[in-house]
């Protein structure tokens, strides 16, 4: 079964370590912050110029001046900080921010990104996601492997306009976990009941298959 | 004489000044602690051929948005332009340029406007359309893009208190764009939510020094919510 997106979220959250300091993208990287492991101290950052995100607010608590970078009404965490947008990119493009988890269109065994611009289709903008990829170490794309009419988009080379160049190490797909390397996929684990056959279908670009591909595990 | 005192008691006052053509840098993340009232008065004034630098360009209904259907904006350089109908509508008639800038880039570009650096080297865009056309660098065996700062005809911003000397304040994360973008105008409006006299304001607290700040206009604020997200007792989404 190819995983949910709670479940993407799920097995993300996983990576996560206490004391880091993590950027968490539109969409299913959001649901990441409801699987931090209890106990773990972990504080979000929003590139609008927040470092401490809390959940959404109670109706009470709603406060127009405090938003997130998906422009969605938020509370703070405690220890909380709030500065400006060049601070906030600052801390980005220093590389001090320890784990970011972005979604993409289509990313390629080169670990090229492109999760921005569609042409003639959606042009919105990149936002913050070029400085992300540029900026980060430790990056998590996650996405579906293929499109609803099983176009691969784990590709030999990206079509669409890309979002950055060389800077992406790791994927998280519905169907696989994913290491790039070497100009190559690497396959690290599978989602629980997918196939091997399956996941080497629908990867377009060259896919390496070692002799045992753990099954992915949730609590 | 009006000394430091940098306080202007009406719109038509705060935008004096303003003309075809020029250049405005506008603080605010979406909806988020942007100048309203002083957008309302660009649309007002009629000003044309506008080219707007900001991180979005508001929606349908509110912000900058409000400057689409009377078409007073000719450029336009943002990072996410999503949510305006009206703009992807301009754009593709090529009625409205717009240069779609990297966020951290776009805040870097008027922070070195206003500190006085022109251009600046980063690894945003490498290997991107936005690096086309860029001269490029290597620095400790990595690639970097020169980017050039932008100056401001006019900057406006929306701040949360102000004194008479124009230092200013934010409140939570309506700071975003609005401390760098003040500090890139040739004259830099800041609309704020109450004015206190020079000397209320604890120095330590202050974000924006009033040197940057030329005019200050005390309004009231409509803040309009882009996602309004509140969490029931069940949902734990956002924690």
């Amino acid at each position: 079964m190819a995983l949910s997106r709670q479940q993407i979220a799920q097995r993300v959250a996983q990576e996560l370590q206490d004391g880091y300091y993590v950027n968490l993208g539109i969409g299913i990287p959001t649901l990441v912050a409801n699987y931090i492991p209890a106990g773990m101290q972990v504080l979000l950052q929003s590139e609008n110029g927040l470092l401490g995100m809390g959940q959404f607010p109670s109706e009470e608590q709603i406060d127009a001046d405090l938003i997130n970078a998906g422009k969605q009404t938020v509370t703070m965490a405690t220890g909380a900080a709030i500065f400006d947008s060049a601070e906030s990119f600052a801390m980005i493009r220093g590389g001090h921010v320890d784990l970011t988890v972005l979604g993409a269109f289509e990313v390629d065994c080169q670990g090229n990104i492109a999760s921005y611009m569609i042409p003639g289709k959606l042009i919105k903008g990149m936002g913050g996601a070029m400085d992300l990829v540029a900026g980060a170490d430790n990056i998590i794309v996650t996405m579906t492997h293929a499109s609803k009419s099983g176009e691969s988009k784990l590709l030999s080379q990206c079509q669409l306009p890309l979002t950055g160049k060389g800077c992406i190490k790791r994927v998280l797909t519905d169907l696989a976990f994913i290491e790039i390397k070497n100009g190559q996929f690497h396959l690290l684990e599978r989602a629980p009941g997918v196939s091997i056959e399956t996941i080497i279908k629908l990867t377009a670009g060259e896919l390496v298959v070692p002799e045992h591909v753990p099954e992915m595990c949730f609590e | 004489m009006s000394g430091l005192n940098k306080v202007v008691n009406n719109y038509q006052d705060a935008m004096a000044g303003l003309e075809d053509g020029m250049t405005i840098i506008a603080g605010g993340f979406g909806l988020c602690g942007i100048p309203e009232n002083l957008i309302n008065e660009i649309k007002h004034k009629g000003s044309r051929n506008l080219t707007v630098v900001s991180n979005n360009c508001g929606t349908t209904e509110h912000g900058l948005g409000v400057l689409l259907p009377s078409k007073q904006i000719s450029k336009m350089i943002a990072s996410y332009v999503g949510e305006n109908a009206h703009f992807e509508a301009q754009m593709l008639s090529g009625e409205l340029e717009v240069e779609l800038t990297p966020q951290g880039t776009l805040a870097e570009k008027m922070r070195a406007a206003g500190a006085g650096i022109p251009a600046f080297y980063t690894a945003t865009g490498v290997g991107t359309d936005v690096a086309k056309g860029k001269p490029v660098r290597h620095f400790d065996g990595r690639e970097y893009i020169l980017e050039q700062a932008i100056k401001g005809d006019f900057a406006i911003v929306k701040a949360w208190k102000a004194d008479t000397f124009g230092n200013l304040i934010y409140r939570k994360t309506a700071r975003n764009f609005n401390p760098l973008a003040a500090t890139a105008g040739k004259i830099t409006v800041a609309e704020v939510e109450e004015i206190v006299a020079a000397g209320e304001l604890d120095p330590d607290h202050i974000h924006t020094p009033g040197i940057y700040v030329d005019r200050v206009i005390q309004g009231t604020f409509e803040k309009h919510i882009e996602q309004r997200t509140v969490r029931s007792q069940s949902d734990k989404q956002g924690a």
